[in-house]
């Protein structure tokens, strides 16, 4: 799960990040209001949406000339005249693919006096199965880039979950990153800081990128990412209160609800598979075949009718989806279960596409006889392979 | 020959008494009399777990609940336990387990919080045990011993190494090879978690010391370098003359960047992970990487052929 910068920054402030005093509106009066209890005379006004590369993104609604989804402001005439053009209309960025993200929040924020922007991000390093400092000088970038170009100017330093991170660990942070004098000092109390941010909010990445080193000699953090870990939600009710549903896709949101693992794709062929690896290969079988799928979607190894009936209501819900894949190894999912649940949606909501079955495994013979007697106009097919190639020649001949 | 596991394996259950466990453990009994010696609950030591209709010829069978897995493993002589606990409280199960020193611990369960893999991570790396998973299928040998929920119908005795990350593609890797008569020696889930017991590397070190196993199928998804650095290592030791036939197969071609395609640990991010890399670099140290999950077996087949 995602949140917003303002959030991020709030969270931190928390553990005693040093962060810029700002206040989050969602709309231009709001903006007039609080951007005058800021001290000034320098405000940055940031577009808040679950998407990087903000600053360097469009405006769909503005011309090409128009300034992008993060701005500087001398004056508070200024904030509202920026907020005016930004509330309300959809961002484009590296990030948000061609349709953008509507803004809806604005964060207006302190402007700082920086010296030099450095990287900072902490996250789960699977080779050694250990949270990790990852950093840079090379701050205000995109990191894969400095990754891709100059990668002896980045370290990655694994810490140890039994000691934490240690003085050792943080001075090697402070070389790496070339902070002497207070910003060292400061280093030194922050990266513990952020470590203990991370760990105790079941974060998977916090990214600081830039962290600044300002004229005054001090750090700050100046942009913040923060992603959770969805298995760790449970624990934490006051993370759960910042999601953003208007961030999410309606489909994944109703596809949370019955804890289906489901991403909405750009295809047209709507799968469900039950298995994370079985559903990712059908996606791609679908693409070796010559067509694109309209989503990922894995029901589980345990599914109930109604789950099955939840999913397919989810993809037949789509209108992108002109034709749909049912692809189902039962090992502990059972063929019948699954025919059930997919005869049960046809029937409540119809089906105006063409639907390819295939099963495989436990209790396939009963599963097939259910799918038969039902009158359904279903395509049975034998393997994956056989499946692929009928549901395209289906949706070509449609 | 097998690995890991075979029908000297004797397993506990941690998590039996659930609906989860008691359905596994009755499909475990039914596979070739798996030796399931016994399921711990902290509350209901010294009660017994009876098998229901689900076990087949095993039905009525009983099992003796301890409230710890060291009095388990100490009344029983178990060499192995399975994990069915719930997430929440599946990594204290893991710890117990290796505070225990269970040699072989499998961990079926799903959802488990990175960061208490972390601390599992951390005492694993100091221990002798072994941890398959957590989010996996299980091991299974057939015809001797079935750990975890693959569905036991669909193997036969053979020589086969399967060994992958996802749980029903490990099924049709495993049903492929049987339908051409090859069968298995062993197959091995590892899990589609970030942070796990045991990587490729491990796993394939095995498989090339088994003397039954004559061929792998190695099945990775998108998500970290696991499958990059069993590459290298499978190369490493081609050179030292020690290698199989291979087939492999990466999912998620399809899958876009910075989405994680459930399983948690199924995300290309920061440019990395991606099925391209992976798909190369197990073509350059000889694996057959079959661009479809439904060829694995007619793929093998053909290099068996040569």
């Amino acid at each position: 799960m995602n949140i917003h910068e303002y959030q991020a920054k709030r969270l931190l402030h928390e553990y005693g990040a040093p962060v810029a005093g700002g206040v989050a509106v969602y709309s231009v009066e709001q903006a007039e209001e609080w951007a005058q209890k800021l001290p000034g005379p320098l405000y940055v006004v940031k577009s808040q949406i679950h998407a990087g590369g903000r600053g360097k993104g469009k405006f769909k609604e503005l011309g090409e000339d128009a300034k992008g989804g993060v701005r500087l402001a001398k004056s508070v005439e200024e904030v509202v005249e920026n907020a005016r053009e930004m509330l309300g209309n959809t961002l484009v960025t590296k990030q948000t693919g061609p349709a953008g993200k509507q803004v809806n929040r604005l964060y207006i924020e302190d402007g700082a006096d920086i010296d030099r922007e450095l990287y900072l991000s902490i996250l789960i390093d699977r080779t050694v199965g250990r949270p990790a400092f990852v950093v840079s000088t090379e701050g205000g970038m995109d990191i894969e880039a400095v990754a891709e170009e100059t990668p002896e100017k980045i370290l990655t330093l694994p810490i140890d979950p039994e000691t934490g991170v240690t003085d050792a660990d943080s001075k090697k942070l402070n070389k790496a990153l070339k902070l002497t004098k207070d910003a060292a000092k400061d280093g030194m109390k922050l990266f513990p800081i952020l470590y203990k941010a991370f760990i105790e909010k079941d974060m998977s990445l916090l990214e600081v990128n830039p962290l600044i080193v300002m004229k005054d000699g001090h750090l700050r953090v100046l942009d913040a990412k923060v992603s959770f870990d969805g298995n760790a939600l449970f624990r934490h009710d006051d993370i759960m209160a910042l999601r953003d549903k208007s961030e999410e896709d309606e489909k994944e949101i109703e596809a949370s609800k019955y804890d289906l693992a489901y991403v909405a794709l750009d295809g047209d062929i709507g799968c469900m598979v039950n298995g994370a690896g079985l559903a990712m290969a059908t996606m791609d079988i679908i693409k070796l075949y010559g067509k694109e799928p309209a989503n990922f979607l894995d029901v589980g190894g345990g599914a109930s009718k109604e789950k099955v009936t939840a999913a397919f209501k989810i993809i037949t819900a789509d209108p992108s989806v002109k034709g749909i894949l049912v692809n189902i190894f039962g090992g502990i999912m059972r063929c019948d279960v699954i025919a059930e649940g997919v005869v049960a949606a046809v029937k409540e909501v119809g089906l105006k596409v063409p639907l390819v079955v295939r099963l495989e495994g436990t209790n396939v013979e009963k599963g097939k006889e259910i799918i038969n007697e039902s009158g359904l106009n279903v395509i049975a097919a034998d393997d994956l392979d056989d499946a692929a190639q009928k549901i395209v020649k289906a949706v070509e001949d449609a | 020959m097998s690995i890991l596991i075979n029908k000297d394996t004797k397993v506990l259950v941690q998590g039996l008494t659930g609906k989860t466990g008691t359905f596994h453990t009755e499909q475990a009994l039914a596979y070739h009399g798996t030796q399931m010696v016994a399921g711990i609950h902290p509350k209901k030591g010294g009660e017994t777990w009876t098998a229901g209709e689900g076990a087949g010829e095993k039905a009525g069978a009983e099992l003796p609940i301890f409230a710890t897995v060291g009095e388990a493993k100490e009344a029983t002589g178990a060499n192995a336990s399975v994990i069915y606990v719930p997430p929440a409280g599946a990594g204290a199960a893991i710890i117990e387990a290796i505070e225990a020193e269970v040699p072989l611990i499998i961990c079926i369960t799903e959802g488990i919080p990175v960061m208490d893999m972390v601390n599992v991570k951390a005492k694993l790396d100091k221990s002798k045990s072994r941890l398959i998973g957590p989010n996996c299928p299980g091991v299974l040998t057939p015809e001797e011993c079935k750990i975890g929920i693959m569905p036991g119908s669909i193997f036969k005795k053979g020589s086969v190494g399967v060994l992958s990350r996802s749980g029903t593609l490990t099924y049709e890797a495993v049903f492929q090879t049987t339908n051409e008569g090859l069968g298995q020696t062993t197959a091995v889930g590892i899990g589609g978690d970030p942070v796990k017991g045991t990587e490729f590397i491990d796993m394939l070190e095995m498989f090339l010391a088994d003397d039954a196993t004559e061929s792998i199928i190695m099945i990775g998804e998108i998500g970290g370098s696991a499958e990059e650095d069993a590459a290298q290592f499978l190369k490493d030791e081609a050179k030292k003359g020690r290698s199989k036939p291979m087939v492999g197969f990466i999912a998620g071609r399809t899958a876009p960047p910075g989405r994680t395609m459930g399983h948690a640990g199924a995300v290309i991010s920061g440019g990395k992970g991606g099925a391209e890399d992976k798909i190369a670099a197990m073509e350059d140290a000889g694996i057959r990487v079959s661009p479809s999950p439904a060829q694995l077996g007619k793929t093998l087949v053909e290099v068996l052929k040569g």
